[in-house]
């Protein structure tokens, strides 16, 4: 049978499959069989087609075993909730309770379906299981992203992939509701929808960066230490893997009246609002535990799997970085889960922890969620500034400026980053007694990211510096981090706090600091290891058509927003007052916004057709001098046939006869990489 | 040696140009109360830093990026040097002062604008999905606008009735969150007679957009007269006579005023409840089945009892207490604006 007339068969059988399915459930739980809207049922339909022509491409693939078990997870979930609800005498279907009783085994489900529970249900066994090298055997190369896969390099690109996607999904929301924007008065969308939207795009956007932090991280710091692979291989692709049902159930909110409480899902809005809700509170819950086991990996793998003579001052610093992160995602992140378990266990249960009456505080859900929510920004950013640090000395020919102090500085950053949490609370009602230290901690942190900003500037001082597609990246980073940087103390200090929180001017802070901090560097690496990672160039004229319009789209759009915001527009708000004149602002921030939206798209398009088609690569275009470049491109499969021996430090350019790392026995010099350059 | 002499003339050069044109914009919206001109100076000293933070790392960049450019084919490298101690510290002590002197200077701005009165007004400022309601309990008065005397410092008492809401006024520059089941509060002394705008800073759901009220800042002549109104003790001066404004006119504005228009539209499209838009003399359908139709007394009804008969498609979601909070001669003329709209 040929692929296309079985995944015909597949997409047809499956969808019939997933009707059944879906009439089924409905029958047992007592509701006439079919939902008066029939939208959830064509989305169920067209859902379980996909999965069916996946199965039927290859049906061992991972990707839709793993939803099967997730739709079997549901399932299982609300089956057990109606059959306990019935034995209890209550009504057996609550549409609230049973979908949340699927929502926490449906991620179970997927994991199992997808492998990556399988060689450790094994080992439970006792039955041993070798390491996987490579593709299962029998099948094609691009088989292993699809599914269960313990190398670094293969999850690295699954999580960057993944992150892409998210990126677009959330992207695309805004790009709807800020046309909406454009005009006082509601065009196209209800208050409801767009609160929806607003909310999806934040969460989504969040869990976008996190597998870019991901992407990054698992591809990069096992390279870049030395090692083959992580320490973990299959608690690496557990944690990849966990994150697909939980992006998926945040989504599935849509079809379920989606929520209005905005990402951060204040109580006691988030316990009173509809049930769409804990779908995005029980989806941050799953995904958090990527953060959690995929930073002790990261950990483990930095300080036990180093190259001999790589001291921790003597690591690339991009590592540094990874590593404040690590300790960050690894403590903090069980607090965006507690405080979100608590809201649907307040809303399921009836366990009143953010009720007054009852004796619970609205206050502690804030103080839980934002001891995590706050560090969490850092580890949004660490990455990325640890990009910028690590690709300018590439670009200048010159030592980065204060290796030490720019490692420690990430490190300060994270401990600090944990001693300010409550400076998105200064109105929320907190005692005077606890505003002022937070604003002391708070300010704190401007100075060692200060120290990082003026590190850089001193690393481009007297360079040599040259400009290829990454580079532009990098330095369009520094400048829009530097707005999101400087809008900081306004906000930090408490009484102009009184004006600004809440309003526009925060949004256009956070999207500088996110953007400068993640986006752009994200894009530098994509564009930067690209050559590394596919044995091919990218397009250097798209690439650079993409950095001008998300560079200028991006810039004008952020102090737009901060002007806005200064003029007295709220955040999150539907629809704004024609009276407070800053229609003309909407417009330019919503043409801003398109501009962004189009640059990804080339970056995207131009990534995705250089795979296949770029120009083939030379070993190290870049001159650089870290290890990853030492070795052919693509990467091999298990790294480096020998372990290299580090003999120099990472960043001395300009210093001659000077080699970061021998490999093999030879001297590897780094070529300054003029012959394999794109003229200027 | 040159570079660096080039580069801190462009920087200071552009420093003082852009400072000049950073204290002559306008950041921020009029100011109308004691406390906004003291975050306006805090907030401008921001900006002062801001504007040479950004000079002097962008004007660095900059002038690296054209100045140190690798001219075509030049295979050497940059010039090498890997740190500097004695830099490193310059720039982490005195950013640490910066921050912390501005620190100093944000705590004592806000003990100023925390500072109670003698002779305060005392104001309780009730928030719900999604109107406000301000009472007078010195006067037991109550109102959906909220009114001030200009010049008097004010005591705002916030309360919610469900969810948290965030009172803001930007010409005030203050905010505060109101939160189901406690109390906080607010001080502010308005000093620039005007209308403002109070705005929910908090999301809230569905109408939170909307979910506005008007601020009056009066002379205390003004504040006096309307005092007395709500009261029903107002007498006007000798020879002259009340204008009476037209009742569909008033109707119209106590709408968008007391919050109605957040809810209601007039153009037939259902919000959170039923339209206006050809209400009068219709006949409605109800949750439990019955039908009434629109007449003056229904309406009446409706507003100061809202619970008594929902339309079939709606929630009983509506506040209760517009009865309180609005005089007779604003709902009949709210009557007759919605009789109007047909």
């Amino acid at each position: 049978m040929p692929t296309w007339f079985r995944s015909l068969l597949g997409f047809i059988i499956g969808a019939l499959a997933g009707t059944v399915v879906f009439i089924a459930v409905r029958a047992i739980g007592g509701l006439p069989l079919l939902s008066a809207d029939l939208r959830p049922l064509y989305a169920m339909a067209i859902f379980s087609g996909v999965v069916g022509l996946m199965l039927g491409i290859d049906k061992e693939l991972g990707l839709p075993r793993g939803l099967v078990g997730m739709a079997i997870g549901f399932v299982v979930g609300i089956l057990t909730t109606v059959g306990i609800r019935s034995l209890m005498g209550l009504t057996p279907w609550d549409s609230e309770r049973v979908w949340v009783v699927g929502a926490f085994v449906a991620p179970i489900g997927f994991l199992l379906g997808v492998g990556a529970l399988s060689d450790w249900l094994r080992w439970i066994a006792g039955i041993h299981t070798p390491d996987q090298h490579g593709p299962p055997p029998g099948k094609p190369g691009w088989f292993r992203y699809f599914g269960f896969d313990q190398n670094h390099k293969v999850i690295g690109i699954q999580y960057t992939v993944t992150g892409i996607l998210l990126m677009g999904i959330a992207g695309t929301l805004a790009m709807i509701f800020r046309t909406e924007l454009l005009a006082p008065g509601m065009q196209f969308l209800q208050p409801d929808t767009f609160n929806t939207f607003i909310s999806m795009h934040g969460i989504v956007m969040i869990a976008s960066i996190l597998l870019g932090v991901g992407g990054m991280a698992n591809y990069l710091v096992p390279l870049m230490v030395g090692a083959n692979d992580m320490a973990f291989p299959r608690l690496n692709g557990f944690a990849f893997w966990i994150t697909v049902p939980s992006a998926i159930l945040i989504i599935m909110a849509i079809f379920f009246g989606g929520w209005d409480t905005g990402w951060t899902g204040y109580a006691p809005l988030s316990v009173r609002t509809v049930m769409g809700v804990n779908f995005f509170l029980i989806g941050m819950f799953f995904f958090g535990f990527s953060s959690i086991l995929g930073s002790a990996n990261l950990i483990v793998t930095t300080l036990k799997m180093r190259a001999p003579g790589m001291t921790l001052f003597r690591m690339p610093i991009f590592v540094w970085a990874v590593l404040a992160t690590s300790f960050i995602q690894l403590t903090a992140t069980q607090f965006i889960g507690l405080s979100f378990l608590m809201v649907v266990l307040e809303r399921n249960l009836g366990m009143e922890f953010f009720n007054t009456a009852l004796g619970g505080d609205p206050l502690l859900f804030q103080h839980l969620f934002w001891f995590y929510s706050h560090p969490a920004v850092y580890i949004f950013i660490l990455p990325g500034l640890g990009i910028v640090s690590e690709l300018l000395p590439v670009f200048s020919r010159k030592p980065l400026f204060g290796y030490r102090w720019i490692a420690l500085s990430s490190m300060a950053i994270a401990l600090l980053g944990f001693m300010v949490w409550a400076h998105h609370m200064f109105t929320a009602g907190i005692p005077n007694a606890l505003r002022l230290p937070f604003m002391y901690t708070t300010m704190l942190v401007a100075v060692p990211t200060g120290v990082k900003f003026f590190s850089w500037l001193g690393t481009v001082w007297r360079g040599k510096l040259f400009f290829p597609t990454p580079m532009l990246f990098v330095l369009a980073s520094i400048a829009v981090f530097l707005i999101g940087g400087l809008t900081g103390p306004p906000l930090a200090t408490v009484p102009t706090d009184l004006h600004l929180h809440d309003s526009y001017f925060v949004v256009g802070h956070f999207h500088a600091t996110m953007f400068g901090g993640f986006v752009f560097p994200f894009f530098a690496a994509l564009y930067y290891w690209f050559p590394k990672i596919t044995g091919r160039m990218y397009n250097e004229r798209l690439g650079r058509i993409h950095f001008a319009l998300q560079t200028v789209g991006f810039y004008i759009m952020s102090l737009t927003m901060a002007r806005t915001g200064l003029l007295g527009m709220r955040r999150r708000i539907a629809d704004y007052d024609p009276a407070l004149n800053i229609q003309n602002l909407h417009v330019i921030m919503t043409v801003a916004g398109f501009a962004i939206f189009i640059g990804v798209l080339i970056g995207v398009y131009n990534l995705v057709l250089s795979a296949r088609r770029g120009e083939v690569a030379v070993m190290n275009p870049w001159g650089s001098r870290s290890p990853e470049w030492q070795i052919p491109s693509p990467v091999p499969e298990h790294n480096y046939e020998e372990p290299f021996e580090v003999v120099g430090n990472p960043y001395d350019y300009g210093l001659p006869g000077t080699v970061y790392v021998r490999m093999n026995g030879h001297e590897k010099v780094a070529a300054p990489g003029t012959a394999a350059l794109p003229a200027q | 040696m040159r570079h660096a002499v080039n580069v801190t003339i462009i920087i200071l050069v552009s420093i003082f140009a852009l400072l000049f044109i950073a204290d002559n914009v306008q950041w921020m919206p009029v100011q109308a109360s004691a406390e906004a001109r003291l975050i306006d100076w805090l907030f401008n000293l921001h900006i002062d830093i801001i504007v040479v933070l950004y000079v002097l790392v962008n004007g660095i960049l900059l002038y690296s990026v054209f100045v140190f450019r690798r001219k075509k084919d030049d295979p050497s490298e940059g010039v090498y040097f890997h740190g500097n101690t004695r830099l490193e510290i310059l720039w982490t002590v005195i950013p640490l002062i910066t921050v912390i002197y501005f620190a100093v200077l944000g705590a004592g701005v806000l003990r100023q604008t925390l500072e109670a009165a003698d002779d305060e007004l005392k104001v309780v400022v009730t928030a719900r999905q999604w109107t406000w309601t301000f009472a007078y309990p010195e006067w037991g008065i109550a109102s959906t606008e909220l009114n001030l005397p200009v010049d008097r410092r004010v005591h705002l008492v916030l309360y919610s009735e469900d969810v948290t809401h965030s009172f803001w006024v930007p010409e005030f520059r203050l905010k505060q969150d109101t939160v189901p089941g406690q109390e906080h509060h607010l001080r502010v002394t308005p000093t620039r007679v005007g209308t403002y705008k109070v705005r929910c800073a908090e999301l809230c759901g569905t109408s939170h957009a909307y979910m506005e009220a008007v601020v009056n800042v009066m002379t205390p002549e003004d504040f006096e007269i309307w005092r007395q109104k709500r009261l029903g003790i107002y007498v006007p001066p000798e020879g002259e006579v009340e204008a009476v404004q037209d009742p569909v006119e008033l109707g119209r504005q106590v709408a968008t005023k007391a919050g109605c228009t957040a809810c209601h539209s007039v153009d037939g499209s259902a919000l959170v409840g039923p339209t206006w838009k050809g209400l009068f003399g219709n006949t409605r359908t109800f949750a439990d089945g019955t039908t009434a139709v629109a007449d003056e007394a229904y309406i009446h009804e409706s507003i100061v009892n809202p619970s008594a008969k929902i339309v079939s498609g709606f929630q009983d979601v509506m506040p209760k207490n517009y009865g309180e909070v609005l005089t007779e001669t604003e709902i009949n003329a709210l009557i007759e604006y919605i009789k109007s709209i047909q």
